[in-house]
């Protein structure tokens, strides 16, 4: 349960590697926060970061501190996802904040010589997150409360060549997500929409940052404070709100021209 | 008869924060029992908690934070008369639906010459309400909270059957109904001893005090003389200001005390709510500003020293229910109320909390103290010998939570605790250290309702049930 403050008790990250995830769960830490579950890939190998995590995070009142643990959870294996999310629930109880950060952004060049790989890429960023985010909505309705965060980009706001097997993916995500917090409406649980822009964080290490740029941290405070005030979509930073409301009016022919990488 | 049936819908608390889902489905005592049929049966079927959400009763949702909410399961309203209460006057006892408020049930004992036996600053809670959460009032000190005036309740109990129920008849699951928060079932009625009284005026002594000791000597040296009394706190104030407070004490009148216009209708009573805040404030209306410039006028304006001042039971006891929805005048954010006990000789925690609170910005309107008396045998009872502070603040003020979490520290180590009814912000462990007797509850709960049928927000977020 969320206190008045909206604190959480408990927080499940999906993708429990991500950066930008977990600079949210430590935003959203404090002492009323519990349980962090990461559910990631390879949960043996997380065994840094559990520890690393749970004594960043400091101790609840004269408790033992936050019980961080690490549970597999692959993406692409949709048919797993339902009985993950139950299980997850059954042991830590309500979920209070979910955040969907998993994904794969990959090179353009690369899909294009290798289609399966392309189709592997989307399998995550889009199946993964339907039939985990259609879980996950199950649980937060049944709970009658809960936030699902959901990390999609700007890159699905308008399409670029550049980008366009993991645009369209993301494209695919966030209106899925909309919808899905769309369907929620009165059952008491809500879905945040989440568009970055570039990133720096390791999903993008090498890669030239696009403009205005930010941090996983400044993309965490705009996931807190979009939660605090009951939003449905935040952008980090906010001006590309408007900058992307102006690049998905041009047309075709202006848009092609431009120097977008 | 038909079966109720329940609507989805948002609950929060008074505070207005952490709303959840449920299903709530309006009952009285008459289909109380069938509305909770399926879900008793889903429970029993299931294992672990976590498979069902349970069922909780709804009085008239004045608790703070989330205690009568149940995201995702069903909350039951309960109704009462109050037309069909019962007063036994030899015994100077009434039984009552535990639906009806005491709003409506004083609308009917007072002209006949009778008083509730505690109440809380609002009438608008209802006897079960009243008995969840073992309300106190200013004659806590003398009389303890509403839990030791109850002589019998009837308990609907998790499996579907009821019980009559008291302090010589199983005992333990009395008194851990009392301050249960609802988590032992569903109260439908209760005897509870009611107070005579010759007229429906109380008469009323103010005092002013210059700062935080000069109330707390008046309170200890004089307060048994009254048997209700309460000091309200500038928490604007600071320095040598600090604590500066407006002490109230008093008693119902006797007709030998009123003259003119009181004199001729002694018992007559009228509760009005003289407006209502409209359902939209876009933003607070209570901030520093306005809070400081209000409570420096209430300070000025009450006297130095009046003695045997005449005032109505709702002018004495509930003032703030004069105005509809007060709650909605704090904005979107909704506010936050802090009570806490620290036991007496704990005082220098008591001065900690109030000056770290009139330090840091926060605005407080309504900030009282209150001296307790003895406490009942009821486990988790929040009254016990000491001090008891209440203030209100907007849950959207920079860094309150952090501060509450801070402060929620130096409460408990002083050895102190929250007051559940009002909390909606504290962990787990502050209710574990604050009410050492929980496991002894929690025994008694689960054994009246091993499968877990009476669920709560409150009882999720606190770790009381599991």
């Amino acid at each position: 349960m969320q206190n008045s403050f909206g604190e959480p008790q408990t927080i499940l990250l999906l993708g429990g590697t991500s950066d930008i995830g977990l600079a949210i769960v430590r935003r959203l830490a404090s002492p009323t926060l519990r349980t962090v579950v990461l559910a990631c890939r390879d949960p043996d190998a997380a065994g840094d970061l559990v520890a690393e995590l749970g004594s960043g995070l400091g101790s609840g009142l004269g408790s033992g501190g936050v019980d961080v643990r690490a549970v597999g959870f692959d993406a692409s294996d949709s048919a797993a996802h339902a009985t993950l999310i139950a299980s997850v629930a059954a042991d830590i109880g309500d979920l209070d904040v979910v955040i969907m950060a998993f994904g794969v952004l990959g090179e353009q060049s690369g899909y294009d010589a290798d289609p399966a790989s392309a189709a592997a890429a989307v399998t995550v960023n889009y199946t993964g997150a339907v039939s985990s985010g259609l879980a996950v909505a199950h649980q937060l309705r049944a709970q009658g409360h809960g936030n699902l965060v959901v990390l999609s980009s700007v890159a699905g706001e308008r399409v670029r060549a550049s980008n366009f097997v993991y645009g369209s993916s993301k494209a695919g995500l966030d209106g899925f997500a909309q919808g899905l917090g769309d369907s929620l409406e009165g059952s008491g649980a809500s879905v945040l929409v989440v568009r970055p822009g570039f990133v720096h964080s390791s999903m993008t290490e090498g890669m030239k940052a696009a403009p205005f740029s930010t941090t996983p941290d400044k993309v965490a405070d705009a996931v807190a404070s979009g939660l605090g005030a009951g939003k449905r979509t935040v952008w980090a930073p906010g001006i590309l709100r408007f900058v992307f409301m102006t690049l998905r009016h041009l047309p075709g022919a202006v848009f092609r021209k431009l120097p977008l990488g | 008869m038909d079966t109720p049936v329940p609507h989805r819908t948002r609950l929060t608390g008074w505070g207005r924060t952490s709303a959840t889902t449920a299903n709530v489905v309006d009952v009285d005592s008459a289909t109380v029992t069938a509305a909770l049929r399926e879900t008793i049966a889903s429970a029993s079927a299931d294992s672990g908690l976590s498979a069902h959400r349970g069922a909780l009763v709804r009085g008239l949702g004045r608790s703070y934070g989330d205690a009568a909410q149940n995201g995702g399961g069903l909350v039951a309203r309960l109704a009462g008369a109050a037309a069909d209460a019962v007063i036994d006057a030899p015994n100077e006892e009434i039984t009552v639906d535990a639906g009806v408020s005491i709003d409506e049930l004083l609308r009917v004992i007072v002209p006949q010459g009778w008083f509730v036996p505690v109440t809380a600053g609002t009438r608008f809670i209802t006897i079960g309400g009243a008995i969840a959460s073992d309300i106190h009032g200013k004659n806590h000190h003398g009389e303890g909270s509403f839990g030791s005036h109850v002589r019998s309740l009837t308990l609907l109990l998790a499996d579907g059957s009821t019980t009559v129920i008291s302090p010589t008849v199983r005992p333990e699951l009395f008194w851990a109904t009392i301050g249960g928060m609802g988590l032992t079932g569903i109260v439908l009625d209760a005897t509870i001893h009611v107070l005579a009284i010759e007229t429906s005026r109380c008469i009323v002594d103010t005092q002013r005090a210059s700062d935080l000791d000069h109330v707390l000597a008046l309170m200890a040296e004089g307060d048994d003389r009254y048997r209700y009394a309460v000091a309200w706190i500038d928490l604007m104030a600071t320095g040598k200001h600090l604590g500066r407070s407006i002490l109230s004490r008093g008693e119902h009148a006797r007709l030998d005390q009123l003259d003119g216009a009181d004199l001729a209708a002694p018992r007559e009573y009228h509760a009005r709510v003289i407006a209502s805040v409209p359902p939209i404030v876009p933003i607070s209306a209570m901030n520093r500003a306005s809070i400081k410039v209000f409570n420096e006028l209430w300070f000025r304006k009450s006297p130095k020293n009046r003695v045997g001042e005449i005032q109505s039971i709702p002018q004495y006891f509930h003032p703030l229910d004069m105005i509809g929805a007060w709650n909605r005048m704090y904005g979107p954010h909704g506010f936050v109320q802090y009570q806490i006990l620290v036991p007496f000789g704990a005082e220098r925690a008591l001065r900690q909390v109030i000056e770290r609170l009139a330090t840091s910005g926060a605005a407080s309107f309504v900030t009282v103290l209150k001296r307790f008396g003895a406490a009942n045998p009821a486990p988790l009872s929040f009254p016990a010998p000491g001090w008891t502070l209440t203030l209100d603040i907007p849950a959207g003020t920079h860094g309150l939570s952090a501060m509450l979490h801070e402060l929620d520290h130096v409460v408990l180590h002083a050895g102190g605790r929250h007051y559940m009814a009002k909390d909606s912000h504290t962990t787990p462990e502050a209710i574990r250290r604050g009410y050492p007797r929980l496991d002894e509850w929690r025994a008694v709960r689960d054994s009246v309702d091993p499968t877990g049928v009476w669920q709560s927000d409150l009882g999720r977020r606190l770790g009381l049930i599991d």
